[in-house]
């Protein structure tokens, strides 16, 4: 037999593994500029790093089935309120930190990294910080000296890293505007800590993109 | 020439003589993480082990960069190693192959010197650039990216020019378009950014697409040689599948990169076309076993190189089981939502690393190993034999435990840490405690112990193979590759 099926013919494959390949790299271009809109701070699923102003929260939603950040009233972060370039500095130092203790080869940011201790992405808002009072300083002095604290009954402890107080700070600002990420309802089931003893929180600036749509800029309260 | 069974560069041609020095540091690094990886498994089960020493971000980072490294110079060497072969033509610059070999094998030793006597450093960008950037798979400081980048990048051009010199197989033309993709996509990771979600994003760019596309392609490539080698199939039937291979693999895997971005602050869209495509990602490794035992039978597993062909083998199988039935057990967000960032990613990424990189690159070891030794006879009835049977028969068994015992941490931490318990600090370690979970601990650490002697089995066997033996090797592999 010398007619050669066309299916079976190299020259077609290879003509098709081209256009295939440029045809879906230029997919995910479109799709990575598409996505920097809602990811960068301020974006329509990051929030702007002067977040840590705030209260943040993370609770379900009904109408979007699922679990989201809440935004409430002022609360900065360490009592002092900063401006979005303070923020984002200290929100920095705080990323840098977290790089250069080489935390992802222990715990997951946004479930990424490794399986030897707790997920941080909602780290801010677990009940294992006690009250929301004592919150702040109870993460900096575990950060700085965490191998005596009281962590599990399993004997993993976290190493001490030599943190400073500063650079403790900072993590403590990084992990709170982390956590105000819409991570599309990851993790789920999370039973934050209960910051309820103030007034309810008026408002969610970070948004699904379905409500992002129909929403202003600003964001619109979210239904308790 | 030396006699049969003596170990003899002069047996082998130019790029091959430098194939066989980043083998030799392939098979160290191999053993580095197989070491590293036996203390973090250790640390597991009892956390105090080298506590405050060498503490498990530590291990974790050299056992998952040790492998990173050892295949790329397993990758590094097979391209070298077929190259004069495929190009008809002798490397176009050997001496700075050669150059690059040396400067990368010392930056590995630089990086694992400061990983293990230095470890972390200040919240300073000094720090992200001389001592550990953080980033899981990544953690190499900056000023080693830009070694790798040159590296990727001068090896491309070596290889682009002998094939340009010599002349283009289809084998050729994928590699170097691969090549080039490589060195690219690598630069994706190499910035700094406070925001995670953005950080997070490039970073997938340069795992995702380099190990799910770029990689799997470039091993696509060179095991199209490897079965012209070693079973003799014609290349045209090796070139027109390994277009297929290409097809399917860049149109489910480009997109596919969708699944890591279902969690991470990206829009909801992902989560609709991250799921469709990788969902299809397991269609090309499909298309690789089919082709690999249907060669195989065709040929009646007539080949000249057992142990090449028992890996190239188990490659396929592996491959399509790690990376493609592992991958889609969890790769839907409906799914994925309760296992992200459990112990079932790390059953999925044993199983996949291993089938998919770590068998190519053994199999190519053994080719090495035999025409290194003058093209000796390497089959099961060979003196010595048992070694690579058993070598074999351990590797794999004790990754099948790894796999499976993490697997079941891994179904135990979805239902208790993440479905029941709601993620919290108390949440994970409740599941860290539940006796499912340190009996899967246990049962990795044993196939660990199994895998481990695999190692060193493995390794006496590729220093020893054939030595003794006498006999030629079949003749096969001259006329399969001719080209068309």
């Amino acid at each position: 037999m010398s007619q050669e099926a066309w299916w079976a013919s190299g020259s077609f494959w290879r003509k098709s593994a081209i256009w295939i390949t440029g045809l879906s790299f230029i997919i995910l271009i479109f799709l990575t500029f598409d996505s920097m809109s809602y990811i960068k701070a301020g974006g329509k699923q990051v929030p702007n790093y002067a977040v840590i102003n705030q209260r943040v929260d993370y609770q379900f939603n009904e109408a979007q089935n699922r679990y989201l950040p809440v935004i409430g009233p002022e609360e900065p972060l360490f009592g002092k309120k900063l401006t979005e370039d303070e923020a984002m500095a200290m929100v920095s130092k705080g990323k840098l930190n977290v790089q250069s203790k080489n935390c992802m080869d222990c715990h997951t940011l946004l479930g990424n990294g490794a399986y030897f201790a707790p997920d941080l992405t909602k780290s801010w808002l677990d009940p294992y910080w006690g009250s929301k009072e004592s919150r702040e300083q109870t993460m900096v002095d575990f950060l700085m000296d965490p191998s005596n604290k009281l962590h599990n009954g399993i004997g993993r402890r976290m190493p001490n890293l030599g943190i400073t107080e500063d650079e403790a700070r900072a993590t403590v600002a990084f992990l709170k505007w982390m956590s105000a990420i819409n991570t599309l309802g990851f993790p789920n089931n999370f039973k934050a800590m209960d910051q309820s003893d103030a007034p309810a929180p008026i408002a969610a600036p970070v948004a699904v993109p379905d409500a992002a749509a129909a929403t202003p800029a600003t964001g619109a309260p979210v239904q308790q | 020439m030396a006699a049969l069974g003596m170990f003899d560069t002069a047996n082998l041609n130019g790029g091959q003589k430098l194939a066989v020095k980043y083998f030799t540091v392939s098979l160290a690094l191999f053993g580095a993480q197989v070491l590293f990886g036996m203390l973090a498994g250790i640390q597991y089960l009892h956390p105090d082990f080298l506590y405050g020493i060498l503490d498990f971000s530590v291990n974790r980072t050299l056992h998952l960069n040790a492998m990173v490294v050892w295949l790329l110079f397993g990758f590094m060497g097979g391209v070298y190693w077929i190259l004069e072969d495929e190009a008809k033509h002798p490397v176009v610059a050997l001496w700075l192959g050669n150059l690059i070999f040396w400067i990368f094998t010392l930056a590995v030793v630089a990086v694992v010197l400061v990983f293990l006597l230095v470890q972390v450093g200040p919240a300073e960008m000094k720090s992200i650039w001389f001592i550990n950037e953080g980033r899981e798979y990544l953690e190499a400081p900056r000023w080693a990216d830009i070694g790798i980048v040159v590296s990727v990048l001068s090896f491309f051009f070596n290889v682009a020019a002998t094939f340009a010199k010599g002349k283009y197989t289809g084998i050729g033309g994928v590699l170097v378009i691969d090549l080039l993709a490589l060195f690219g996509l690598y630069l994706a990771g190499m910035f700094y950014t406070p925001n995670v979600s953005i950080d997070q994003f490039w970073w997938w760019w340069v795992i995702h697409l380099w190990v799910e596309a770029t990689w799997e392609v470039l091993v696509g490539g060179i095991m199209a040689y490897m079965l012209m080698t070693t079973l003799g199939v014609s290349r045209k039937i090796v070139e027109t599948w390994l277009y297929i291979e290409v097809a399917l693999m860049f149109g489910s895997g480009i997109l596919g990169l969708g699944h890591h971005y279902f969690w991470i602050g990206t829009p909801q869209y992902w989560l609709t076309i991250g799921g469709f495509f990788s969902a299809l990602e397991p269609v090309p490794l499909v298309a690789m076993v089919v082709h690999a035992v249907y060669d195989s039978g065709v040929h009646k597993l007539k080949n000249s190189n057992h142990p090449a062909l028992a890996w190239t083998i188990a490659q396929a199988a592996g491959n399509f089981f790690g990376a493609g039935v592992w991958g889609f057990m969890h790769t839907l967000p409906q799914i994925n939502m309760y296992t992200h960032g459990t112990q079932w990613t790390a059953s999925h990424g044993h199983l996949a690393f291993f089938g998919a990189y770590a068998c190519a690159v053994i199999s190519f070891f053994y080719i090495a190993a035999q025409k290194s030794r003058g093209n000796v006879w390497m089959s099961s009835g060979m003196v010595g034999a048992w070694r690579w049977k058993w070598a074999m028969t351990f590797l794999w068994v004790g990754m099948v435990g790894m796999t499976m015992s993490l697997l079941i941490a891994g179904y135990e931490q979805s239902q208790i840490e993440r479905a029941v318990e709601g993620s919290t600090w108390m949440a994970y370690f409740t599941a860290q405690a539940h006796p499912w979970f340190v009996q899967g601990m246990n049962w990795r650490l044993i196939s660990g112990w199994v895998f481990s002697a695999g190692f060193v089995l493995l390794a006496w066997d590729l220093l020893t193979i054939g030595k003794r033996e006498t006999r030629p090797a079949a003749q096969i592999h001259e006329q399969a590759t001719a080209s068309a």
